[in-house]
């Protein structure tokens, strides 16, 4: 018999089982306690680490709803069912997650809207053209129609339309909210779908500045407001809907000079009064 | 000094076109009155003004409107005598409307002013006290409240003040005027300066483009052994503070850190002339000399306007803007603001507008970047452009911020070199502005 080849054996057999010694000693002691949920939460995700949450991955979403610093129904992209999935986990009520989707709140196109006396050149970013006298257009409000929420889109669920301004393609909106995220001018908002009144508009110029900067800003004349019963409060020339108490049937939308306010469960009224 | 030797400057920068030759020789010319003025609450850096007047009052010329808010800010006077039309949102050459108050001249230009003080015995205190009283802020461009700069913390020793008399942007020529107009004014206003920070050194650097100004001035500081005229090399951005003081003496201000930490303070020729104003005959910042050129306008010329006249009623004044015209950049080119409303009005710290036509500016298309470099060695701020604009674009401020993006000066020298016509600078410009909310926010946090 070689000795050697014993001699071999025993010593990666004893090599090994000193490795795995340790291994099991450094299990035991240097274990750092993980809730077992998380691994759980973990698994019944999408698993594609698309960053929609806002957070940096599955696993840092799974360990923040863990921590109660997410919410069950966190995840766009899972839908109802994940939501359901992680609830159960979690032993809580998914609640009634309504779906949120984003509104444009600006209707002041190419078309609407009036430019300043100049072009803009440089950087094809929002951001970067609103630090530039803000925006090519005279409202400075409105949408600059650089598309950051179209690219910010994880779900391709936007793109901008021939007036130069974003729409939202419902069927493959997940609500996450990213697009609302990265407009400048805040003009995305992210709305349950039980909201049908809207303001298309941010501008708080006076009447007669907003009636010349866009065919079709809220210029602030306070009807709608004033026979809504506390359903649209004015705020610096611009109707804010107060949606608890608004009551649609009580706004006169036909007596809005620029349809600037409109429902969204009706056919919109394409016979704007532009006078 | 010989022809032979080489004229002191940094690493880096860029030589524009310089287009000086369209103003550079025509002395400066006082243009009337206009009829109303614009006075933004705002034409410095730190809190606005707080306003004084209201509608239907009647000021006087050099009346104060608006006083300080704070300890970075400044006051605003009345530069006409008139009745206050209406305080209210107006135009800005920012771009962004601003709260301003207007006033509409009476043509009867009755003037208060402060009472003079005799440079040769006034007190440190009482050169700050003037100079805050007359609202004075940084002609160089930055419009700094110029008291704040003549008031160092304790722990700062400042030994050397210098003069920016670089002008280093193309068209201007404004302090090359005031320079070999008013020399013996400039040297009053430097001593001015040196006496308030306690300073026994003086400086007034010039770039080698002015030989008649350097002559001048050589001639006006003859004789005097703490003031010296150093001549640097005509190069862009040669009038940025750190550069100027690389040049002049040879130091270097570290990141992030003020002129003030390495014992310099700069102040421009114009501030110089302004100090000298205030203090010798009482006079608070009514006007703006500045220089109005480019292909584009019928009469290129250096004017005196007061503060707060549209640049429309400019315009006219010097013979209106040819067909060709293009853009109007207040400013100067490199970092001037292009205007898309001619209602807005002059401001303190104005000190150029510029009628450009298509052959001056240059909109070409951008191309991918080569990786060439060229960026990186103009840059004096020793920055890489091509990294920090590629990590703005795509959102990645941290690694932004560790290679230093809150460092840019945004000079604009980078995105001048580049073959390949990005926007460096402007998406550096956008980058450091998100850095800065995300430094911001951390802090907050």
């Amino acid at each position: 018999m070689d000795l050697g080849f014993i001699i071999a054996i025993s010593t990666m057999g004893g090599l090994g089982f000193l490795f795995a010694g340790g291994l099991a000693l450094a299990d035991r002691k240097l274990r750092v306690e993980e809730n077992p949920l998380i691994g759980k939460v973990n698994e019944a995700l999408p698993g594609a680490n698309c960053g929609a949450c806002g957070k940096a991955g599955c696993y840092d979403f799974a360990v923040n709803v863990v921590e109660g610093k997410a919410k069950v129904n966190g995840c766009p992209v899972g839908g109802e069912e994940t939501a359901q999935a992680v609830a159960t986990i979690m032993g809580v009520d998914a609640g009634a997650s309504e779906k949120l989707l984003p509104i444009v709140l600006c209707r002041g196109g190419n078309a609407e809207a009036v430019k300043k006396m100049a072009d803009y050149y440089g950087p094809l970013s929002c951001s970067a053209m609103d630090l530039v006298s803000g925006g090519e257009k005279m409202c400075y409000y409105g949408c600059l129609g650089g598309g950051d929420c179209v690219e910010a889109c994880p779900f391709n669920a936007m793109f901008m339309n021939e007036d130069g301004l974003p729409e939202v393609i419902e069927e493959l909106c997940t609500g996450c909210g990213m697009c609302a995220q990265a407009c400048p001018k805040d003009i995305i908002e992210m709305h349950p779908e039980s909201h049908n009144v809207f303001v298309y508009c941010k501008n708080h110029d006076d009447p007669k500045t907003s009636k010349d900067v866009c065919k079709v800003a809220c210029i602030g004349c306070g009807i709608c407001a004033r026979k809504s019963d506390g359903g649209v409060v004015m705020d610096n020339n611009l109707g804010i809907i107060q949606y608890d108490v608004i009551d649609p049937d009580k706004i006169p939308f036909d007596k809005c000079r620029t349809g600037a306010i409109q429902r969204t469960d009706s056919k919109p009224d394409q016979d704007i009064n532009l006078n | 000094m010989s022809i032979f030797s080489k004229a002191k400057s940094f690493k880096g920068g860029v030589h524009p076109s310089e287009f000086k030759e369209l103003t550079e020789k025509s002395a400066f010319e006082v243009m009337p009155n206009p009829n109303m003025v614009i006075l933004p609450l705002k034409q410095h850096i730190g809190k606005d003004a707080k306003t004084l007047v209201k509608k239907g009052d009647t000021v006087k010329a050099g009346q104060v409107v608006a006083e300080p808010d704070g300890f970075i800010s400044a006051p605003v006077h009345s530069p006409v005598s008139g009745k206050v039309m209406k305080i209210t949102k107006e135009k800005n050459v920012s771009g962004f409307p601003a709260e301003a108050i207007i006033i509409k001249s009476d043509e009867e230009n009755e003037i208060e002013f402060m009472p003079s003080l005799d440079p040769e015995t006034v007190t440190p205190e009482e050169i700050r006290e003037r100079v805050r009283l007359a609202g004075l802020v940084g002609q160089g461009g930055a419009a700094f409240p110029t008291f704040v700069k003549l008031t160092p913390p304790k722990d700062k020793v400042v030994d050397t003040v210098i003069l920016n008399g670089c002008e280093c942007e193309p068209y201007l020529t404004r302090d090359d005027r005031y320079m070999i107009e008013r020399p013996d004014e400039v040297i009053t206003g430097l001593k001015i300066i040196m006496k308030a920070l306690g300073v026994k050194k003086g400086s007034i650097g010039i770039e080698n483009n002015k030989p008649e100004a350097i002559d001048v001035m050589r001639k006006a500081v003859a004789g005097m052994n703490d003031v010296t005229v150093d001549v640097v090399q005509t190069k862009y951005p040669q009038g940025a503070e750190k550069m100027l003081i690389k040049a002049v003496n040879g130091r270097e201000v570290p990141p992030g850190k003020l002129p003030m930490d390495v014992g310099c303070v700069i102040q421009n020729i114009g501030t110089a002339i302004a100090i000298n104003d205030a203090v010798v005959k009482g006079e608070p910042v009514l006007t703006a000399a500045m220089t109005v050129s480019g292909l584009g306008i019928n009469e290129p010329k250096n004017v005196i306007v007061r503060v707060g006249t549209p640049l429309v009623d400019i315009l006219e004044y010097c013979g209106g803007v040819k067909d060709t015209a293009k853009k109007v950049v207040v400013g100067g080119p490199m970092m001037g603001v292009a205007q898309f409303d001619f209602d807005a009005p002059v401001m303190k710290a104005t000190s150029g507008l510029l009628v450009l036509t298509e052959e001056e500016i240059n909109n070409p298309e951008e191309t991918p970047c080569l990786r060439c470099g060229m960026c990186v060695d103009a840059c004096p701020l020793n920055l890489v452009p091509t990294k920090l604009a590629r990590f703005s674009q795509l959102g990645r401020l941290e690694e932004a911020e560790q290679l230093g993006i809150t460092v840019c000066m945004e000079c604009g020298t980078c995105a001048y070199t580049c073959p390949a016509n990005i926007p460096l600078v402007q998406w550096i410009r956008l980058g450091k502005q998100n850095v800065i909310r995300l430094q911001r926010e951390r802090q907050s946090a």
